[in-house]
């Protein structure tokens, strides 16, 4: 690809060494043979990050940030603008598919213990990465100021009322009025568009050094660097360049493309799930939508929320709620240290771990799917139920991965 | 503390000392970016009191006006309900049914109409002590998908919570507090939110 003894080359590298950073990340970088199908999310979510930043730019050329304007301007791109109906969609079905390939992503760190030793700091930046994605996708939920845009943000912005003594000042601070309007909304627009996905990308080099330090983990948890020619270089490893990207990536970003092309033309609005159906009309201060539910990918921690039906002693139901759900994404970060395994991947776990990362699956797939739905009294338990295992899996952790009993791991990636 | 002609005691408070005076230099540069983010003059404008002609309120009928940017509720209350809200069956059901919690309401409608006087005419903020969805409205009586003994108030689609017709935040919903009455008060027929009398 670069030819160091190419003279444009040899000119540049003198200046930045371009040849050095292309081996280190690319051509020298090596990867596990093994690699399945769950190593394609990385490269997807990058993909759709790309998407959403270009999509987004052009968004902003045709939106107006203001209480009176913005939800006639999104409309104006809907119908007026050319193609601007496909670089809408193309932006909000980007959100949804950012999260499918991000959560995957995150329970493929899970399945195969990748956040274990040496790569907590990749964990770290990654959930950094997930909690100012959840931060972007709501402030962006907001800007196109339908019902659910408003009653949305009022609901995650009273959250921080529930803290004791500071709340309701601070709540007023983020809002910067008595009530959500316009002033809430442009301080949104300018976070959406610049303040975050700054850091964002900022934090996706990080992750990515980070990764290209230690080297990527694999589906059996094998440390490859053991095994080295005389080279030095990993006997179970392949380069990166060319045969992971472009080659084999390949094969998942046109799958990708594939489904993500089919959503979005044919069912943009996610049955309901991507965009809300009041969300097409405007926000209105008086009345909140009969059935307000967050988007998909929020159903989860929301569900979380709602679970919180009682007081526990002096802590209210309210601010328990808000503990619960902060909780549920604080206790994320901690999971390397909370997996006391010798072993990464749950292939030589033992039963009680397997059996411990079905139930969170199933568990959190269901609180999902509640997150969306209208509360009564058997899906409040059933919530309560899916709430203790997700917390359980997490603060049990340190002792079941601790006295089970672990297969052993091979020195080397088996060859099938 | 001298080697080689190097004072490094002089030298790490020097760097100490440095360090401290940027970070309140660096504290400093922040001020106007937090505080720029408070309510600007026009939007503290916007909270005027407001008059809201109550003539004509029907019986059993909710009137939403609106204040600060919040919907008031105004229910003129039937005989029957108001004779439900005293009762003890109703009472034990409730976080705080005598209204104890004084951030709720102004002292004199600490009662159980949770009104001024005990009057059949409620007014409270339709804002949801939870995380601040408004409530719906559901007067009947009878059995719902949130609650099987319902007997008629507040249900909040956001979150589940209920209330009472005076606002009276029920056992096992997720907010803790009663719906907040404003301050107002009633001079001819004309309801006036955000003062607690007329002023002189």
């Amino acid at each position: 690809m670069i030819k160091r003894d190419n003279a444009f080359v040899a000119w540049i590298d003198r200046r930045l060494p371009i040849s050095n950073a292309f081996e280190k990340h690319m051509s020298q970088y090596y990867a596990p043979k093994n690699l399945n199908a769950w190593y394609f999310f990385g490269v997807l979510s990058l993909l759709v990050l790309v998407n959403q930043i270009i999509t987004g730019i052009w968004l902003t050329m045709n939106y107006v940030p203001s209480a009176e304007e913005a939800f006639r301007s999104v409309e104006y791109i809907m119908r007026d603008v050319e193609l601007g109906w496909l670089l809408r969609y193309m932006h909000s079905t980007g959100a949804s598919a950012f999260f499918v390939v991000v959560y995957l992503h995150m329970f493929r760190g899970i399945l195969y213990g990748s956040y274990q030793k040496p790569r907590e700091l990749i964990w770290l930046f990654g959930m950094a990465i997930y909690l100012l994605l959840m931060a972007e996708a709501f402030m962006g939920y907001v800007l196109p100021w339908g019902q659910m845009s408003y009653w949305g943000a009022q609901v995650i912005i009273n959250l921080f009322g529930a803290i004791p003594v500071i709340g309701p000042d601070l709540t007023q601070w983020i809002r910067g009025d008595f009530l959500i309007s316009g002033i809430t909304l442009n301080r949104f627009f300018a976070l959406h568009v610049v303040a975050l996905p700054l850091i964002i990308v900022a934090l996706v080099v990080a992750h990515i050094l980070a990764l290209h330090e230690v080297g990527s983990n694999n589906p059996d948890g094998i440390d490859i660097k053991k095994h080295v020619d005389d080279q030095g270089r990993p006997k179970d490893g392949i380069p990166f360049y060319p045969y992971f990207l472009p080659v084999h990536d390949l094969v998942g970003i046109v799958v990708f493309l594939i489904v993500f092309s089919i959503v979005l033309f044919f069912f943009p609005e996610g049955g309901g799930y991507f965009l809300e159906a009041p969300n097409f009309e405007e926000a209105n201060p008086l009345k909140t939508p009969e059935h307000i539910a967050p988007v998909w990918y929020f159903g989860a921690f929301y569900a979380i929320l709602r679970a919180v039906t009682f007081d526990v002693g002096p802590i209210n139901s309210t601010l328990g709620g808000v503990i619960a759900m902060g909780a549920a994404i604080a206790v994320l970060f901690v999971l390397p240290w909370l997996d006391r395994s010798p072993v990464r991947s749950w292939r030589y776990k033992g039963w009680m771990s397997k059996v411990a990362i079905v139930l969170f699956a199933i568990s959190f797939a269901i609180l999902t799917w509640l997150g969306g739905e209208a509360q009564t009294p058997a899906l409040t338990i059933l919530s309560q139920v899916c709430m203790a295992i997700y917390f359980a899996f997490f603060l049990l952790m340190p002792f079941y991965t601790k006295y089970e009993k672990c297969k052993p791991v091979p020195e080397r990636i088996p060859s099938k | 503390m001298t080697q080689d002609g190097v004072n490094t005691g002089r030298r790490r408070f020097l760097v100490v000392a440095t360090s401290a005076m940027g970070a309140v230099a660096a504290a400093g540069v922040a001020v106007p970016f937090v505080r720029s983010w408070n309510p600007s003059e026009k939007a503290k404008a916007i909270g005027a009191p407001v008059r809201i002609n109550v003539a004509n309120v029907a019986e059993g009928e909710l009137v939403t006006g609106q204040w600060r940017g919040k919907p008031i509720f105004i229910v003129k209350r039937k005989a029957e309900m108001m004779a439900a809200l005293s009762q003890d069956d109703l009472k034990a059901r409730l976080k705080d049914a005598n209204s104890e919690v004084v951030s709720q309401q102004p002292e004199w409608a600490a009662n159980d109409a949770r009104a001024r006087d005990g009057s059949d005419l409620s007014v409270l903020i339709g804002i949801c002590t939870h995380l601040g969805c408004s409530p719906q409205f559901v007067p009947e009586v009878g059995p719902q998908d949130y609650d099987r003994n319902w007997v008629g108030g507040y249900f909040c689609p956001c979150h589940g919570s209920r209330f009472d017709l005076s606002g009276r935040v029920f056992n096992g919903s997720p907010a803790a507090t009663n719906l907040e009455v404003p301050p107002y008060y009633i001079e001819d027929n004309v309801l006036t939110v955000g003062v607690e009398g007329p002023e002189a």
